[in-house]
This record gives structure tokens, sequence and C-alpha cells, in this order.
């Protein structure tokens, strides 16, 4: 199969499906002739023009509200906000229209609506550039979320996502953009709500997504090597959840530990966990392993960050320690 | 401008059919039979008939939280509304929405809004949409003064009018957010000032007056369908009651019973019908008549709510997404 970068297989998905489909556009800062901020566009103002694929002024609660107001009304939008952390300007439209609007409708409205958002830290781009604020979304009932960690599983993903007729965000770690991987040609989708078994292993079971995913998975590779095996799960969406998935997982390995990029109070790790403990409390060897970033900003100094978000090494002892 | 009479009359019945539902709400609301928050829009009849009655029923609006006279005036269910505001089954909403977010798409109405200014954007997507489909339908979003001062307003605004929608944004200056005055709170005297920062027409119209709102809005349907882009009409108009039913004396921390009086006194409804009786097109007993009729229509409605069954607790669980018929 043919590799080819994250960036260019979400682009290829998001150009193949605006082919097949004219009510779907695409709009966002920066996102026309520019190519996006981080290259997320790159191409797609050149094969559609002005018309369906549009530069906003900077306007976040605008971007999100003109994407709800075209989506009820016949349109298929793709809607960009540069950061996550600049969904802080567009909560009211998430929060309060856009995760709720089919549902206060009484079921009588349809929003095929996608948002796309780059996030993620380590960048050295400090408390406003780096944050991970995905348990907000999923502490809010009417979005699905989708959190691809390879450029197969992007592509896919943004394809189902795009043919969805409900809210769908798509959180697109900005380091992933430039890894490569093998992604199949043409028509494919992947579902929403699926977790894959990215390493089988039966001592421990790791859950991750997006970044952190592959630090567990270089992690799981060194533990192999000291004869500890460890099963490592993609989350890939986090509405819905795949528990069926991670439980299974635990039943076999008796031991888990979640692992994200985000804060760690009150973050995916925590709902997991919860779940895990309610469904397979007896299979439990150990208690449920949270590895996430410390409670604090994340803050810009290269040392400061790499203490505060889970690094390898971090990762690696607190796993050798549920043992 | 010359008028058909018996779209005149029309509009006096839409504005009194407005000023009753509302009346009775407020009576029902007292009466602890309505549940919930409850935010009336008498006083401001003209503003909701006199804009849209310019509207085709496939043209858009976006409401607020004091919602109930624009999705009367854009044609909304009054046994349809009622059921919702009882929390019925029947409702437009199947009881998951309330007053504050009726929403009728099938005839452009894409809801009533509990967040002020937040059917700004979303009424401007849906004339970038009407726009992108290459029709000429036109959108329509009402918000208040205190609307005006929220930042989507200007997001909003500004958007549409760089991009040349067919969206017309109405002011419903009722002199106060909740409590505070429009002085308080804006700087400048009329909001369609505002319009000039956006490189659009803005018209500042006598609310009180639903010929008055109906042409200046009609030129700005005119000039949307045309593709010349957004307009701002500011209608100044007066909340004749509380900000929720519920409010009782507590309105009188910021203003007067004679500021009250006063401007009671410029009842758009009472007003219209001296015109419309004195050019002769209302007669007394022609008035009696479409009070009756909405009368009756009032009591079928409350019948319809009353007999309604309510959803069942589980029905909660129900419509989160959209599901594909299988």
């Amino acid at each position: 199969m043919r590799e080819i970068t994250y960036a260019e297989a979400a682009i290829e998905a998001i150009g193949e499906e605006m082919e097949k489909d004219d009510k779907i556009f695409y709009m966002g800062e920066d996102v026309g002739r520019f190519g996006g901020s981080y290259g997320t566009t790159k191409g797609l103002w050149e094969r559609f023009g002005d018309d369906r694929v549009k530069d906003t002024p900077m306007s976040e609660a605008a971007i999100v509200g003109y994407g709800l107001g075209a989506a009820i009304t016949g349109m298929r939008p793709v809607v960009e906000i540069m950061f996550v952390d600049l969904l802080c300007l567009a909560m009211d439209q998430i929060v309060n229209q856009v995760a709720k609007i089919h549902y206060m409708f009484g079921g009588k409205a349809k929003v095929p609506l996608v948002i796309r958002v780059p996030f993620g830290g380590l960048r050295r781009a400090a408390g406003q550039h780096s944050q991970h604020l995905e348990a907000w979304f999923l502490h809010t009932p009417g979005l699905k979320i989708v959190v691809p960690s390879d450029p197969y599983h992007v592509k896919g993903l943004l394809k189902t996502a795009i043919r969805e007729n409900n809210p769908v965000m798509c959180l697109e770690h900005i380091l992933l953009y430039q890894i490569r991987g093998g992604v199949p040609e043409g028509d494919y989708t992947l579902p929403i709500g699926k977790a894959q078994i990215k390493r089988e292993g039966k001592d421990v079971t790791v859950v991750s997504y997006s970044l952190m995913l592959h630090r567990c998975l270089s992690v799981a590779e060194k533990l192999h090597k000291q004869g500890i095996e460890v099963e490592v799960i993609d989350l890939g969406s986090l509405h819905p959840l795949d528990m069926e998935t991670v439980v299974a997982s635990v039943k076999k390995t008796n031991r888990v530990a979640i692992v994200h990029q985000a804060c760690l109070t009150g973050g995916v790790g925590a709902e997991v966990g919860i779940r895990i403990t309610e469904a397979a409390f007896d299979y439990l060897d150990a208690p449920v392993k949270r590895i996430a970033a410390r409670d604090v900003p994340v803050p810009f100094s290269p040392v400061l960050e790499d203490f505060v978000v889970p690094t390898e090494e971090r990762i690696e002892g607190e796993i050798k320690g549920m043992l | 401008m010359k008028l058909d009479k018996q779209l005149l009359l029309d509009m006096y019945g839409r504005m009194l059919r407005i000023r009753k539902f509302e009346l009775k709400v407020e009576e029902l609301h007292l009466r602890g039979i309505l549940p919930g928050l409850k935010h009336l829009y008498i006083g401001e009849e003209a503003v909701a008939v006199g804009v849209t009655f310019n509207l085709r029923e496939d043209d858009y609006i976006g409401s607020t939280h004091r919602g109930h006279g624009h999705l009367i005036a854009k044609g909304g269910d009054v046994k349809i509304i009622m059921a919702e505001l009882y929390g019925k089954k029947t409702g437009y909403c199947k009881g998951k929405g309330g007053s504050m977010h009726i929403a009728d798409i099938n005839i452009g109405i894409l809801g009533a809004n509990g967040i002020v200014a937040a059917n700004i954007p979303i009424v401007g997507g849906a004339a970038l949409s009407a726009k992108l489909r290459g029709t000429d339908q036109v959108a329509v979003s009402f918000f208040g003064d205190g609307g005006a001062n929220e930042g989507m307003f200007h997001e909003g605004v500004n958007l549409a009018s760089v991009w040349k929608l067919p969206a017309i944004f109405i002011c419903e200056n009722n002199q106060y957010a909740i409590s505070t005055s429009q002085s308080k709170a804006t700087a400048i005297p009329n909001i369609a000032d505002r319009a000039k920062s956006y490189g659009i027409p803005g018209f500042t119209v006598d609310g009180m007056d639903v010929l008055a709102v109906y042409e200046i809005t009609g030129e700005a349907v005119a000039r949307a369908r045309e593709g010349k882009g957004p307009t701002l009409v500011e209608c100044k108009t007066y909340r004749f009651k509380g900000h929720y039913v519920g409010e009782g004396s507590r309105e009188l921390s910021y203003r007067s019973r004679e500021e009250l009086k006063k401007c009671q006194e410029k009842c758009p409804i009472q007003k219209f019908k001296w015109t419309l009786t004195k050019e002769g097109i209302l007669t007394e007993g022609l008035a009696e008549k479409i009070n009756r009729q909405i009368d009756k229509e009032l009591e079928e409605a409350i019948k319809f709510a009353e007999e309604s069954p309510y959803p069942s607790p589980e029905d909660a669980l129900e419509d989160l997404f959209f599901e594909e018929e299988t």
C-alpha cells in the first residue's frame, strides 16, 4: 500500500467527498489559498474555488454558527477551527446550539456538520495553543467525537463524519500531520465508535488515542524486550466510546491504564476508568491507572512541558508499577 | 403605500392572535398550569408581523427567547405551539424544547433560541446556504437591543456583509435587556447606526407601526433577494410586560409606572385598529368577528394541548442523534 501523510490523507478524504456531493463546502480561517495553518486544506481551494473553500474572518462563533445554519437548511458543511483552544470562542454555538438542536427540536432537524479541529501540545506553544479539551465535548450529549491517530484512520473516519447526519468533531493532533502511513487509494470508510487493538498482549491493557497512542506503542515495544506484554488499544472515537473492546481486553489482562495528553482531573481517563470499574471490577488485579498531563496549564519551556505531559519514561514506569 | 385590504386585515388579525395567545399564556402560567419560563411578546407584535408579511413560507427566520410572536407571525400552528408549552408529546418539539426552542424547519422557523444573539450566525448560515444552493430565499434574524451587544452580533453581521448574503437583521429594540436600559448599555442612541461599520444599510423605524415596519423590511427583503446583501433594521418598540412571566413588581425597579403607562398607550394593535377603522377597512362588526375567531382558535389550541398525552419518561432518551431509517 502507498504511504502518505496524515494531512494528505485528511485532504484526500475531504476532496473525494466534495467531488461526489456538491452540498459539501469547507470554511475556516486561512483554509483557502493559504492551505490551512497546518496544511490541513492544501490544494482544496485550487480544486473547488472560492464558493466551496471559504476563508472566513477571525470569527469562531460565526464559523460554527454559519456551519450549523447551513447544515439545517440543506448543505453539508465542514468547518475548521484553527486550534481547539480557539473553540472557546465558539463554545455557545457548539454546546448550546450544535449539540442540542436535533434533540431540542424533537428530532426534527438534521445537523450534517463536521467540525475539524487541529489540537495538541508538545509544540512549545504554551497555555493557549496546546490544550486538550476533548473531555468538555465528551461531557456534552449530542456530539460525536473522533480522534484519529494515523493516516489510515483519519481518511476513513473523516469520510464517515462527512456522510453523517449528525455533528461530528474531528480532533487532529498537529504533531501527527506529518507522520506517514499506508492509506488505500479511493473510497473506504471506518465506523465511528469503534476502537482498535493496535498490539496484543496478556499482561496489561493500555488505552490511549491520538499522539499519546504512539508513545504507548513505543513503550509496549520496550516492555516486550523486558518480557512484559502490553495490549494497546486506540479508542479512535470518544463518543460513542467503544467500551466493549476495552472491557474484553481488561478481562483478559486484568490490569489497565488509560493514557492521555489532556490533564488528569475530569479527563477521558476518568470516564473510561469508571466504566471499566463498573463493567469488570471482579477482573481487576490492580486499580485502574490514569496516566495524564499534570493539572496545570501547559507551560512554555520545554523542560516544563516535558514534565507536565506524559513521557515514554513516565508511561513505562507507571505501567511497571502496576504489575 | 397602497396595500390590499385583505392583507391589512390579515396583518391586524395576526397581531391580535399573537396578543391574545400571549395573554392566554400569561394566564395559564400564573394559574400554575404551564411549567417553565415564558417571555411574552406583548407590545412588540407590529415588528414580527410587519417583517414576516414580507416573507415566503420557504424563507427563514431565527427567533429568540421571546419567540412566540415570531413563530405565530411566520405561520406556526398555535395548537402545536400551545401543546409544546404544556410539555406534551404533540408539541413542536415533542416536549423536549418548550417555549425557548420551538422550531418548524418545514416553514422556515429555525428555532426560538434561549441564548441571546445566538441565532444571528445560524441565520447567516441559512442565508449562505440559500446563496450556495442558488435559490432566492432570504433569512431573517430577530434579536433585541441586548443581543446587539453580544459578540455573535458582530461576527454574524460582519460575515453576512462581507459575503453579501441574503440576510435581514431585525433589532427589536424594546429598550431593556432584562432590567438594563439601552442607554446604560450602548453609547449610541440608535443600534441601526452600527450598520455603517459593516458597510450595509441601516434603518431605524417605529416598531409600534406595523406598516412602517412592513415597508422598510420589504425594501430590505427585496435587496436581499436581488443579491444586494444584508440590511440592519432597528425597530423601536416596547415590552409591555416584565422580562418573564412572574417578574411582578420587580419591573418597577427599572421602569416607572408612568413610563409603562405612557408606552402602553402606544399599543401597536390599537393604533392599527384606529387606522383601519378610520379608512373604513375595519368595522366594529368585522373586528368582533376576527376577535371571536381568534378566541375560538385559542380555545381549541388549549383543548388540544390539554387532551394531548405527555411523552413517556423514557422518551427523554430519544432524539439525541439522527438515526438513519433501516
